[in-house]
């Protein structure tokens, strides 16, 4: 054995201060070096990306502004150089409200307000959880109906055009537009997140019977694609009605969306519900909360957490599917715009159209997706 | 000298007897997990069960509040059977016998206070304001009152491991059921758990308590039970297990644990 001696190494010590970095992480130099330059594959990468990009970004944007017209009143006003903006101004509220009475735009209008004022306390932190699970389950069971029967109006008072009764009758044939876009994917959501989440406890459930029939549904809704639950819903579901019975074809919609979502919900949660430990279902049993106690208050909550990306992603597609309603003859969004571009004043500006479509479907999409990451990240700060 | 006193009358026998397991016998599946086990725990007596790994120590105390089925023999709490009845088994776990997991298992998503009042509020339907208060009260016993409106995930082990002790107690049990409390935890934080649970003993609770933690056995113990292969090996008073142990296989577990 080889006898070292520390003694020289150890009366040398002394506590050494803090010192910087010789290599600035946070500059722009060394970001790039790192990230875009760093090698010879990396720099020729980057180049050919580059050049990709300024030939898009540069073909987008002359088609879009700078070659594109912005005033005028018909399509006389367009060369076809670039976009023709005047078509979607001249259809904007066509777009926005389908085929809904001019003269009546102030009822939907006051449905979004009510909206607005019922989810701005639901994300607002500074109110009591409390208040907030009120606004929350105001917005999921009441408003709906509320908005339904104020955009449907009163079905004994009929319309007249020039001077209608403002709670005049406005069947659902004449809804359309992205106010059909947005209630398909808002009652699509808040109906379906409900059944989702009873249909996961149900196919975790101990008793046979009732996960037996979960399994069974779910299985069967998420094993077929929506369009084909669509056309179920309009062709199949009369059939099991008693004759005369005229079932409205939002309606048929509706339900068929929901089946499908919910299935898809209730995956969802359940994968959530499988990821809290045992123990938490232990704890909760043991301190003698029963299995809605502990369900509601332990082991729920804990799941939602967990899959509310998940959640926030299915709800996106939802949204972006209801565009399919228009093969059972409802006008979302989308097949208004086609239909306007099939106007004989207005002959072939679907781009424009579609352009303008793909935008609005963004604008919801990803401020959902943004919602979804900022809940994320609060949520996470709670992590063990 | 109250303590010897009390520890006569239930090694006589006479004293009240908070759980009594007779001919206990459980298996999963076709392993045979428990054998023949009787024990029973009289008021005001510290039991702990020590023994090697899978040799049935928390499949034991589980049993005693029906985390585990068991298939023969019976356990009964404060006289009540642990058996398939719903309501039976709501009485025994609503303030009869309190738990504390090896791993804490506090409930992260609710703050240390939450987790106190929670079964309180729903399991003996007290108010939020007794709850808080019965929560405070026990908080500042375990000695982390400060702590209370921070997440379990904010807290050391040791913290969040006497938390959990502080929610057991909140349901005023009458016996408290230990599973290897502190062997998650980091060395240093063992003795803050154990200084707890000493003083938990010192107060009279009645303790079923699995641990290695043979210090804490000596000092509060009334009886040690050795478990192996499913069985009570041996069980003796604390003095006489660790000097004159009659079992073979007992004196060997305690030679290993003790030699390092
Ligand atoms: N749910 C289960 N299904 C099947 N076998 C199990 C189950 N739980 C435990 N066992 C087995 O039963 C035996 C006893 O387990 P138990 O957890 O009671 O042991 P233990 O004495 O507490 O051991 P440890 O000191 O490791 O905690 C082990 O062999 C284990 O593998
Ligand atoms: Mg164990």
């Amino acid at each position: 054995m080889v006898e070292r001696n520390y003694q020289a190494e150890n009366s040398a010590f002394k506590e050494l201060p803090d010192r910087q970095s010789p290599i600035k992480e946070t500059s722009i130099g060394y970001w790039m070096r790192a990230n875009l330059f760093s090698s010879f594959t990396s720099l020729l990468l980057t180049l050919i990306s580059l050049f990709i990009i300024a030939v898009v970004i540069w073909g987008l944007l002359d088609w879009t502004v700078l070659k594109a017209t912005w005033t005028g009143t018909t399509q006389d006003a367009c060369d076809r150089e670039g976009a023709c903006w005047i078509f979607i101004g001249e259809k904007f509220l066509n777009f926005i409200y389908g085929y809904y009475p001019q003269l009546l735009y102030w009822r939907i209008n006051l449905v979004v307000i009510l909206f607005t004022l019922l989810i701005i306390p639901v994300t607002l932190k500074r109110i009591a959880l409390r208040k907030r699970l009120l606004y929350g389950s105001l917005l999921v069971f009441v408003y709906p109906v509320i908005g339904a029967a104020l955009i449907l109006g009163v079905p004994s008072i009929t319309c007249n055009v020039s001077d209608p009764h403002p709670l005049c009758y406005v069947p659902t044939t004449k809804w359309g537009g992205l106010m059909m876009t947005l209630i398909l994917s808002y009652v699509g959501i808040v109906v379906s997140i409900p059944i989702g989440i009873l249909l996961a406890l149900g196919r975790m459930s101990n008793m046979p019977v009732i996960k037996m029939l979960s399994i069974i549904f779910i299985e069967i809704c998420r094993g077929v694609p929506l369009i084909t639950i669509l056309f179920m819903a309009s062709v199949v579901l009369p059939i099991f009605l008693p004759p005369g019975v005229e079932f409205n074809k939002l309606v048929r919609a509706l339900i068929g969306i929901i089946f499908f979502q919910s299935a898809y919900y209730a995956e969802v949660v359940r994968g959530g519900l499988q990821a809290i430990p045992k123990g938490q279902h232990e704890a909760a049993d043991a301190a003698g909360l029963n299995y809605t106690q502990k369900t509601y208050y332990i082991t729920l909550p804990q799941a939602l957490k967990i899959v509310i990306p998940s959640i926030v992603g299915t709800s996106i597609s939802l949204a972006k599917d209801t565009s399919l309603v228009v093969i059972i003859g409802l006008f979302d969004v989308l097949a208004i715009v086609t239909t306007s571009a099939a106007d004989s004043n207005w002959l072939g500006f679907d781009s424009e159209g579609y352009v303008f479509v793909a935008f609005i479907f963004w604008v919801f999409c990803y401020s959902m997706s943004r919602y979804s990451y900022y809940l994320e990240r609060k949520y996470g700060i709670q992590k063990h | 000298m109250n303590k010897s006193n009390a520890n006569k009358t239930k090694s006589g026998g006479a004293g009240e007897l908070i759980v009594e397991i007779s001919n206990l016998n459980k298996w999963f599946g076709s392993f045979h997990v428990l054998k023949d086990i009787n024990l029973v725990v009289g008021k005001g007596e510290r039991i702990v069960i020590c023994g090697p790994s899978g040799s049935g120590k928390s499949t034991l105390i589980r049993c005693i509040n029906k985390l585990e089925e068991y298939q023969e023999g019976l356990i009964k709490v404060d006289n009540i059977p642990v058996d398939d009845n719903v309501k039976n088994i709501a009485a025994i776990r609503s303030g009869k016998v309190g738990m504390v997991f090896q791993h804490f298992n506090l409930f992260p998503h609710l703050k240390v206070l939450d987790n106190l009042t929670i079964a309180q509020k729903l399991v003996l339907h007290r108010d939020q304001n007794e709850a808080k208060e019965v929560a405070m009260n026990y908080l500042t016993r375990v000695r982390i009152a400060d702590q209370a409106n921070k997440f379990p995930g904010q807290l050391s082990g040791g913290q969040q491991q006497r938390v959990a002790i502080a929610r057991s107690l909140c349901m005023n049990p009458q016996v408290m059921l230990f599973d290897e409390p502190t062997s998650a935890l980091d060395p240093e934080m063992i003795s803050e758990v154990l200084d707890v649970m000493v003083e938990l003993a010192e107060g009279g609770m009645t303790m079923v308590c699995v641990t290695h933690e043979m210090g804490f056995a000596r000092k509060v113990a009334d009886c040690i039970c050795f478990m192996d292969k499913g069985q009570i090996v041996e069980k003796n008073t604390a003095k006489k297990f660790f000097e004159e142990a009659q079992n073979e296989r007992t004196r060997l577990f305690l030679s290993q644990i003790i030699s390092h």
